[in-house]
């Protein structure tokens, strides 16, 4: 660790890293360096496998291929613990703590001090010495204070106060500023420095491009698993780390979109508020069109999802039906406004997957087939179940196959089937695309687009950036909680929105605070 | 133009009263305080020196075994096998002394040997055959409980032959008679509040009890910080096997036999005795004094309804009652 921060020497070295998980190739021949004393950033859109890469450093998932060498030395990181044993600290996207127990109590665990004694804790040795961690990071908090009363930027520090207790030389931090204040990032970013100074390796996963041209002495860009290339920060621009995220090569062309939609407004949402994932959300959606929903994970587009569909309660804010304010307090009274939500996780929240077809179909709608003492009427619930096999082209050996057998595809038109026999017309599609291969991809496109020729509304939220541009008549772009952008499809592109998508709260452009009524509008 | 918009609610530390786990303690206590004066009103047998003793001998048993389901409760795990267990136990130790005619305290030691083996089991069905607590343990209370007849071939065994047995529970230190009339404190509520302490102690003060709250508050971050998590669970359930074979020893010198078909449904007096105590079943909070004046308010409640000849029938059904209205308590608690 003494090696000067231009020493050839490597801390880490990964290369030809591979990671397979269940229908998603999430790394493929990944390379990744860090030398000691250097702030490197590892940056690239969603799902670009920067998070499982520092993972299988981190020993929590472990690699299919490939080699890890630290220091010189290869090796295998068969779990955390190991990880830590070979100096390597991580802080995770979520935080990892444990509420009930206090601030030293945590960042202590699984190492406590003994007092003589095998088992005995030495609990005024485990505050003491958090708390010389604490005077060391310059940081006032008391040890003893239960972490579930502490605020989440406090608990983000005591992660940090962890992971630097272990006196690692690989520092690995996953977005360890997503949830801060300006001056509690500038707190850590002095924190980071000093430990660049005595020589520790900080790999700094962020969405925020900015800050990295503050911090970072060199940046890694990954794309669909692969690292793309590994720059000196001072050598590029912003504008090029977004085209090295971005870039993709082969890129379908934008296919004609369905006419343009009414201008009948059907659905409006005004000054949304939810603690501190939604902060005044304001939109409108017309009949007919498809409203894309752009931004990172954690943007809090789900959460407006959530929040017109009644899942989560809103502190503030009104949502209008046609012109008529409605009052969703529960998913049941949003189905029976017309709003359907069909979930990112499909598996989960989406479908019966032990049932058929035909019961997945009707189960939104069973009112409508209920006869006699609530007999069911199945020729109704079979015709309906035939007819949108058909209509959506499920590929089903029959309506009374099991829905777990059917492809992601399938499955995702299935649901589609089922709301579509509930007669919504207004459809949150929630990462319609995620885990479906591209074949069926472009037949759900296809289906968007009839449903919104035939007069449907839909907001599509999706991660993939070339999707949200194909499909949508116009892109919201969300950033911690905001609307930061609102674009035209013929102003959209992937630059723009992700400008947009990476833009922090103090360059908002305001929109909606002073006059409600008004959604987002920027221009056109 | 720029919204400068300071986080409006900085959610400042809510640090009331009553979240605090201590109020359910506080409230179970109120409420034991609280039906004490009210027994005491209603008859005037409730408060004499001989119904306290039956009070605290009657407690000595499910406050141990409560004791002991803590630890699992606390871990957000379940353990339905501790009265079951708690049989097998004194029916080990029955075979060993009596059958046998081996010392006592080789007997005690298998009774305690076959409790920590039963809560080994448990830890490793649920830890690395990953059957859920509730499962693996409603498993073990039918294993135990069937083990228990076939070994004592359905019959009671006796300690009849080894007087000193039953003078381990039942044998009197501190005898109150002589300033209150017939309170005597019997070595089986020795027992149940060194086991308190024992108990408390661990909980507070070591390594196990540390990561019995850590498992219950957050499995994964414990296991991200290389805790490891299998080794620990298990202890916990071998814990909650030794305080069950605990229970054995004071139940089993105290009828002075070993009755093969007891145990099943002591299970839930000690979970109530637990919950009621504000042992959260969500984990992560717990504590063993709440679940001794859990127990006690239990017990305390049974001898005064059976004073006022309420039919013993009636008084589970107001058992499950107080079960329903702690829990309830503590998801309001919980809720703001």
């Amino acid at each position: 660790m003494s090696d000067s921060p231009g020493s050839p020497d490597l801390l880490v070295r990964m290369e030809g890293i591979d990671k397979t998980f269940p229908g998603v190739h999430a790394l493929d021949q990944a390379r990744f360096e860090l030398r000691p004393g250097e702030i490197h950033a590892l940056v690239g859109e969603n799902g670009a496998g920067k998070s499982t890469l520092m993972k299988i450093l981190g020993g929590v998932y472990s690699k299919d291929a490939g080699r890890i060498v630290i220091k010189g030395q290869e090796v295998t990181i068969p779990n955390p613990r190991a990880a830590q044993g070979l100096g390597i600290s991580m802080i995770h996207q979520e935080l990892n703590l444990m509420p009930h127990l206090t601030i030293a109590q945590n960042i202590f665990i699984g190492r406590e001090p003994r007092a003589g004694l095998p088992f005995w804790l030495n609990e005024r040795g485990v505050n003491e010495a958090a708390n010389k961690l604490f005077d060391l990071m310059h940081l006032k908090l008391d040890p003893r204070m239960k972490v579930s009363d502490l605020t989440v930027a406090k608990q983000q520090m005591v992660e940090i106060a962890k992971a630097l207790s272990f006196n690692s030389s690989v520092l690995i931090m996953d977005e360890p500023t997503a949830a801060l204040t300006d001056t509690e990032i500038a707190e850590l970013f002095r924190i980071v420095r000093s430990l660049r100074e005595s020589g520790v390796g900080v790999v700094h996963i962020s969405h925020r491009l900015e800050e990295l041209k503050q911090i970072s002495d060199r940046i890694t860009v990954m794309r669909d698993g692969r690292t793309i290339d590994t720059v000196n920060t001072a050598d590029v621009t912003l504008d090029k780390i977004i085209s090295m995220m971005v870039g993709r090569t082969i890129y379908e062309s934008k296919p004609e979109l369905p006419e343009k939609p009414s201008q009948d407004v059907v659905l409006e949402a005004r000054n949304l508020n939810r603690g501190a994932v939604l902060k005044d959300v304001s939109f409108q959606l017309k009949r007919g069109e498809i409203l894309g929903f752009a931004g990172l994970v954690g943007a809090g587009r789900t959460e407006v999802a959530r929040a017109i569909f009644g899942a989560d309660p809103l502190d503030s804010g009104e949502i209008y039906i046609n012109g008529k304010k409605a009052s969703i307090k529960s998913p049941s009274d949003a189905v029976r406004s017309g709003i359907a939500y069909l979930s990112e996780d499909r598996k989960r929240y989406g479908l019966a997957l032990k049932m058929d077809v035909e019961t997945n179909v009707a189960l939104a709608a069973f009112r409508k087939f209920l006869g006699v003492l609530g007999w069911v009427n199945t020729a109704g619930t079979k015709a309906m179940a035939t007819k949108y096999v058909e209509a959506l082209a499920i590929k089903t050996p029959s309506i009374s196959q099991k829905v777990q057998n059917l492809s992601g595809g399938n499955q995702q038109k299935v649901i589609i089937g089922k709301w579509l026999t509930a007669d919504t017309d207004i459809l949150i599609f929630d990462e319609p695309t995620r885990g479906i291969d591209v074949g069926a991809k472009s037949e759900i496109y296809r289906l968007l687009n009839d449903l919104a020729q035939q007069g449907k509304s839909i907001i599509m939220i999706s991660s993939e950036l070339p999707e949200v541009l194909r499909m949508s008549h116009r892109v919201i772009v969300m950033c911690e909680g905001r609307i930061t952008g609102e674009l035209s499809a013929a102003e959209a592109d992937q630059e723009r929105i992700m400008t947009y998508a990476t833009m922090r709260s103090q360059s908002v452009i305001a929109n909606g605070s002073e006059n409600p009524p008004t959604p987002a509008a920027t221009g056109v | 133009m720029t919204t400068n918009a300071a986080p409006a609610q900085t959610s400042a530390p809510r640090t009331s009263l009553l979240r605090s786990d201590a109020a359910q303690r506080f409230m179970a206590f109120g409420a034991l305080i609280l039906m004490f004066i009210i027994f005491s009103l209603l008859s005037p047998y409730f408060l004499t020196g001989s119904n306290i003793s039956g009070i605290l001998i009657a407690t000595a048993v499910n406050g141990i075994l409560a004791i002991g389901v803590t630890f699992v409760i606390i871990t957000s795990g379940i353990d339905l096998s501790v009265g079951t267990v708690m049989t097998l136990t004194t029916v080990m130790m029955g075979k060993v002394v009596t059958d046998w005619g081996m010392p006592i305290p080789i007997g005690l030691l298998a009774g305690i040997v076959t409790g920590l083996a039963a809560g080994f089991v448990n830890g490793f069905l649920i830890t690395k055959a990953k059957l859920p607590p509730f499962i693996a343990t409603l498993g073990m209370l039918n294993v135990a409980r069937g083990l228990s007849l076939v070994i004592s071939n359905v019959k009671p065994i006796y300690f009849d032959e080894n007087p000193a047995f039953n003078q381990i529970a039942m044998g009197v230190f501190i005898d109150l008679s002589r300033f209150i009339p017939g309170l005597v404190i019997n070595n089986a509520v020795l027992i149940l509040f060194g086991a308190a302490i024992l108990a408390s102690l661990i909980l507070s003060k070591t390594v196990l009890g540390r990561y019995t709250f850590a498992l219950g508050s957050n499995e994964e971050a414990a296991r991200l910080s290389g805790v490891n998590v299998h080794r620990w669970k298990i202890a916990v359930y071998m814990l909650t096997g030794f305080f069950s074979a605990l229970a054995g020893i004071v139940m089993a010198s105290r009828i002075n036999s070993a009755q093969p078909s007891l145990g099943q449904g002591y299970e839930l007096d000690a979970i109530a005795a637990a919950v009621i105590g504000g042992t959260s079943l969500s984990g992560g909070e717990g504590s063993i004094l709440g679940t001794v004046i859990g127990a006690f308010l239990i017990s305390t409640l049974s001898n005064g309804l059976k004073i006022l000849s309420v039919p013993p029938e009636w008084q589970i059904v107001v058992t499950g009652l107080i079960v329903w209205l702690a829990v309830w308590l503590d998801i309001i608690r919980r809720r703001k």
